[in-house]
């Protein structure tokens, strides 16, 4: 009876304010940055409900009367209904593929009446709160094929359901689940696994079709298949602690290569080391194989999967990209690596985005001024371009501020999953912080012309009530759950 | 629970993030602070700078008579957004005359980005050029009715006369040559080509104004920069006032019909140029507006090269004028006194060389040998100036000594007139026969300078400003066609004195043979006229008929005009340049034309001569 008289001032002294402190900037930064991209010239009031920037502080409104929903619930009711949510989730999930409304080529919009929603936005805390139960469970060995297996169905179950509303870029958030089975105790080589293959990827087709000096090799292939040895060696070395065998086989492959390098130098120009590099791969692969049977270890049977794995991966990509692949999904590809630099084409985006920002300069053009966004030179500039209009407006003092503000939310709910009592409320802290993190990434990072144009929004900033509820949504549950840790449960 | 060993994987999560924020950071310093490139692009995509074009300045004769002006022409503009659908094409081809094939035809060609690079269907694209008052007055009553199409006013030259059109020139689309070497010129921007509109173009384009608007990535103006807080008005171009004579330049055009040549004529006391005529010309009002192009084809394919200036770029042998330079050289040097007699007997005969001359009096004195225009007595005065050993060491001494003195003159380089496109004539050095004749040359090799055939050529324009050395005595001014720049002061260049080499004893005697020339000599048909003219004819030696030359000047003291009348295959002086030279004379110095002068000027007009039709 103790707990219920006091359950509501303990919530708001145990509540992490650091945490709204950020949310409250971000949010008003984020309202600044839409008046700013959706202004248009000769538009005087910005918060008037016609206008998106007025719209914005109704999303604004409405996400903090959720927020403090969420804080006046239990939150036992999380745990206890996790299952429950995330399975109406995926029914409203796989409903929505076979949605009849295509909005600019997407099914994920779901249209009621005034309001359009986008079910995915919310699918992720439901799809966090269900991981974090599973892993919580007594008994989850992530070791455990079973357990792994069950924990990675319930990520990428949404995700197909996702992709298949042709919403790739929404879809692709789910991967950021990883991070916190990284924390939970998957192994570092999947992750290490997964980087090689992003590095195969963007090496192998980049410099595909440049020639080593003059002769008929391949670069991008000549490197990627390089790597792979040299990641073999070095694997031999960590897991199987044998020094001396990565060095033979370090030493053995870079002398053959280099001999072979010299060979099509100077004595046959039209040789193609590409060749003999496989070879190498196979003598490699036959080495490996023999260190297995002979000492049972099965680290030499997981280094023989990456050898082998890598090769087939890049060679399959490569299939992929230029057979499979539909042109505009490869021209974004090969924007992204440099390849196409067509400035009015599909680069478009990105070069006026970075015109955007690079005007801004030091202290930016001031509110309202950005002649690039104001003058929808950048397009989606409120929602998935919002942060050129931080960029040009607020200059580089404010996107560097906006960008530390962020890392500064990661970083604390870093802090807070840690001090959690309970491994649902870290793995479901982990789950929050990794998708803020990967919006971050992808999102300013195609703003800045470094990663793929994916569209997705940037957390608190871009235009739109779906995304800015769904952020709420997903950080407020986690501040709730963190309200209660000193609580005895019973 | 706890795995203290996992514990640390937040570690390399909190790495991650940092290392993300750390990179994303040193991109935006590279875009926003290490490169202005992108500041720079920024600016060129959302201003939209509309250049407003100021008039061109008008240009008048030296009485004040109004040449060239502008008239407005009107460009048919489309916003092909807003046309679509909505026009009554056969209304709309109508009020422009033109008919539907055509008007299908230059709608697609303006949508093909091949032909029309800059194309955005929500600008203006330009539907047809320079249309004139008539032609657009019927389009603006029904304007109204055709949506997506607007007007763009523009100026076109309009010339009051068909005169002068060499010293005029002509205005043109700017060239890609044009825009590389003067970054104030943009595509369709108008410059001047030829005469003063070239040589002036920087006074009369005076400075465009510009309109900074803002607009989207689509192009449409969204409204003006801050309210046109750095908006700039045009400066309209400054009125030229030219130094010719409207009066003078048309009877000298009109005389010189159905012939080619020059007449220049020029003030001596001021070195302007009173008449500047090359013939064949043409109509300047020919060379306007949307004709331009085509007339332009036509009078560059003629054979007889009516946009050539061969008043200034026509080198031509001078003939007997250049007699009155070699008697001022050889006076000067002391070679002769005006007393000096030399044999004449049918020519000049030395060593077996022969050059003939016409039968008088022989031996006879320098007047006498100006007046009748005698061969024999200047070659004779060469010969002895180039064999004189005391006063030069050897022949390339005394050749470079006579260069000199005709470089004096303002021969053998660029005069410097005011207009594009001057030759320099030829005045051989010693070099120059050093290269002919591999060193071995005399003066008797050379003998033919004398008389103004050989290797000497002259433009007709420093012929005539011969004559204004003469009437000088002594100096002249730079010609120049533009006596006054509208709030401007006149360029010094044509302010200076230069002095010839040439002393003013000599040039009193030149002048004493050539009032006698113009009284008894080869040019007497002046000598009737009520003031004093002072001349010298020139039949010039080529490969046809000889070339009909005139050089004078009149009144003798306190000369007014100096004249250089050349007309190709004329024949003897007399027959040609000396009547039209007496016409020139009296319409400047009485401002009017006798009955016989007027009925004179009526024969020179009809008189034609037979060229053939080779290519000239």
């Amino acid at each position: 009876m103790a707990r219920v008289t006091d359950k509501q001032p303990s919530v708001l002294r145990s509540l992490d304010w650091w945490t709204i402190g950020i949310y409250i900037a971000l949010l008003i930064f984020g309202w600044i940055s839409v008046c700013g991209a959706s202004y248009t010239y000769g538009d005087t009031d910005i918060f008037s409900l016609s206008t998106r920037s007025g719209m914005q502080i109704v999303w604004i409104g409405t996400s903090l009367f959720l927020g403090l929903v969420i804080l006046l619930l239990d939150d036992k009711f999380y745990d206890t209904f996790s299952y429950v949510i995330y399975g109406i989730f995926l029914v409203l999930l796989f409903l929505t593929i076979f949605n009849p409304h295509e909005i600019k080529g997407s099914r994920s919009w779901l249209v009621l009446g005034p309001l359009r929603l986008q079910p995915a936005e919310f699918a992720k805390f439901a799809t966090a709160l269900a991981i974090s139960k599973l892993m919580g469970s007594y008994g989850f060995n992530i070791h455990r094929w079973k357990d792994f297996t069950a924990a990675s169905a319930v990520v990428v179950l949404p995700l197909l359901f996702i992709v298949a509303q042709k919403e790739t870029g929404s879809a692709l958030v789910y991967l950021s689940f990883f991070l916190m089975f990284y924390r939970e105790g998957m192994p570092g080589s999947v992750l290490f696994t997964g980087l090689a293959m992003v590095i195969y990827f963007v090496l192998g087709i980049k410099y595909e079709n440049v020639m080593l000096f003059d002769t008929q090799t391949s670069v991008g292939k000549f490197i990627v298949l390089l790597l792979v040895q040299i990641f073999s060696a070095v694997l031999i070395n960590v897991y199987c602690k044998d020094k001396k065998k990565m060095l033979i086989v370090l030493y053995s492959c870079l002398g053959v290569t280099l001999i072979c390098f010299l060979f099509s130098v100077y004595v046959i120009p039209s040789f193609d080391i590409v060749w003999v590099q496989l070879i190498i791969c196979l003598v490699l692969i036959g080495y490996l194989f023999y260190n297995w049977l002979r000492t049972h270890l099965s680290s030499y049977f997981f280094i023989l999967a990456f050898t082998i794995g890598s090769i087939v991966f890049f060679y399959s990509a490569d299939y992929v990209l230029n057979n499979v692949m539909e042109p505009h999904q490869r021209v974004r590809i090969n924007v992204l690596l440099g390849l196409d630099e067509d400035i009015s084409g599909a680069g478009y985006n990105v070069h006026q985005s970075e015109i955007a920002i690079g005007s801004g300069g030091l202290q930016g053009k001031g509110f309202l001024n950005g002649t690039q966004t104001k003058l929808k030179f950048v397009p989606e500039q409120d929602t998935d371009f919002i942060f050129c209009t931080v960029g040009e407006e607020e200059g580089f003092l404010g996107s560097a501020g906006v960008l530390c503000l962020f890392l500064a939310l990661v970083l604390r709910l870093m802090y807070l999953a840690e001090r959690q009592p309970f491994a649902f409320g870290r793995i479901y802290g982990y789950c929050v912080l990794g998708i803020f993190l990967f919006h971050l990434f992808i999102n300013v990072g195609m703003v800045l012309g470094l990663t793929p144009v994916i569209g997705i929004p940037l957390p608190f900033f871009s235009y739109g009530g779906s995304s800015l509820w769904g952020f709420t949504l997903l950080l407020f549950i986690f501040l709730r759950i963190d309200a209660g840790r000193n609580l005895v449960r019973t | 629970m706890k795995d203290f060993n996992l514990e640390n994987r937040r570690f390399v999560i909190g790495g991650v993030g940092i290392a993300i924020v750390l990179i994303y950071t040193i991109r935006l310093f590279t875009l926003q602070l290490l490169s202005d490139d992108y500041k720079k692009n920024a600016d060129s995509n959302a201003f939209l700078k509309k250049i407003e074009y100021p008039s061109r300045g008008s240009v008048y004769d030296r009485n004040g008579k109004l040449m060239v002006y502008n008239q407005p022409a009107y460009d048919i503009m489309v916003v092909m957004n807003e046309a679509r659908g909505h026009l009554d094409t056969l209304e709309f081809c109508s009020a422009l005359g033109m008919t539907k094939a055509e008007f299908i035809k230059r709608m697609s060609d303006i949508k093909d980005r091949n032909k029309n690079p800059g194309y955005s269907r929500f600008t203006q694209q330009l539907f047809k050029s320079l249309l004139s008052d008539k032609e657009f007055s019927v389009f603006r009553e029904k304007m109204f009715r055709f949506p997506g199409f607007y007007v763009q006013k523009r100026s076109i030259r309009q010339y009051e006369y068909p005169y002068a059109a060499h010293v005029l020139g002509d205005v043109g689309e700017v060239s890609n040559a044009d825009i590389e070497e003067d970054d104030y010129y943009q595509p369709g921007d108008y410059i001047g080509k030829l005469g003063v509109e070239k040589a002036y173009e920087k006074q009369l384009r005076g400075e465009k104004g510009v309109q900074i608007l803002l607009r989207d990535a689509h192009g449409r103006i969204q409204g003006s920069y801050q309210d046109g807080k750095f908006d700039k008005r045009p400066v309209a171009g400054k009125d030229l006032t030219l130094s010719i004579d409207v009066k003078l330049q048309a009877l000298a055009e009109r005389m010189l019909q159905g012939k080619i040549g020059s007449v220049v004529a020029i003030e001596p006391s001021t070195g302007e140029v009173l008449a500047l005529v090359s013939s064949p010309t043409y109509d300047p009002r020919t060379l306007v507006g949307r004709m331009r192009s085509k007339t332009h084809r036509a009078l560059s394919r003629n054979v007889w090269k009516p946009l050539l200036n061969r008043a200034i770029m026509g080198q031509y042998p001078p003939g007997s004028t250049f007699k009155t330079t070699q008697a001022l050289t050889y006076l000067t040097e002391g070679i002769i006194t005006p007393s000096t007699m030399f044999p004449c007997n049918h020519g000049f005969s030395y060593h077996g060389l022969h050059v003939g001359c016409h039968s008088h009096p022989s031996p006879l004195n320098l007047i006498d040998a100006i007046s009748t225009s005698c061969n024999g007595y200047f070659c004779w005065g060469l010969y002895y100036m180039m064999s004189n050993r005391i006063k030069y060491k050897n022949v390339e001494d005394a050749m470079n000594v006579w260069r000199d003195y005709m470089v004096s003159m303002g021969f053998g380089y660029k005069l410097g007139i005011d207009l594009p496109g001057e030759k320099r004539g030829l005045i051989p050095n010693s070099s120059f026969y050093d290269k002919a004749y591999h060193g071995s040359w005399n003066g008797l090799t050379v003998i033919s300078i004398a008389i103004g055939q050989g290797e000497v050529n002259l433009t007709p324009l420093q012929i005539a400003n011969l004559g204004a050395t003469i009437a000088n005595r002594g100096y002249y001014y730079v010609p120049h066609v533009v006596r006054k720049v509208q709030y401007e002061p006149l360029d010094t260049t044509y302010m200076r004195r230069h002095r010839t080499m040439a002393s003013e004893r000599a040039y009193r005697a030149v002048i004493a043979g050539m009032r006698s020339s113009a009284l008894k000599g080869s040019s007497k048909a002046l000598g009737h006229l009520p003031f004093t003219v002072c001349g010298k004819t020139g039949t010039a030696q080529n490969r046809g008929q000889d070339h009909s030359v005139f050089m004078g000047f009149a009144p003798m003291n306190k000369p007014k005009i100096a004249i250089a009348v050349y007309v190709e295959n004329g024949g003897f002086g007399a027959d040609f340049a000396v009547p039209i030279a007496g016409v020139l004379f009296e319409q400047y110095i009485n401002g009017k034309l006798s009955p016989s002068a007027m009925k004179q000027a009526d024969e020179l007009q009809k008189r034609r001569i037979a060229y053939g039709s080779r290519n000239r």
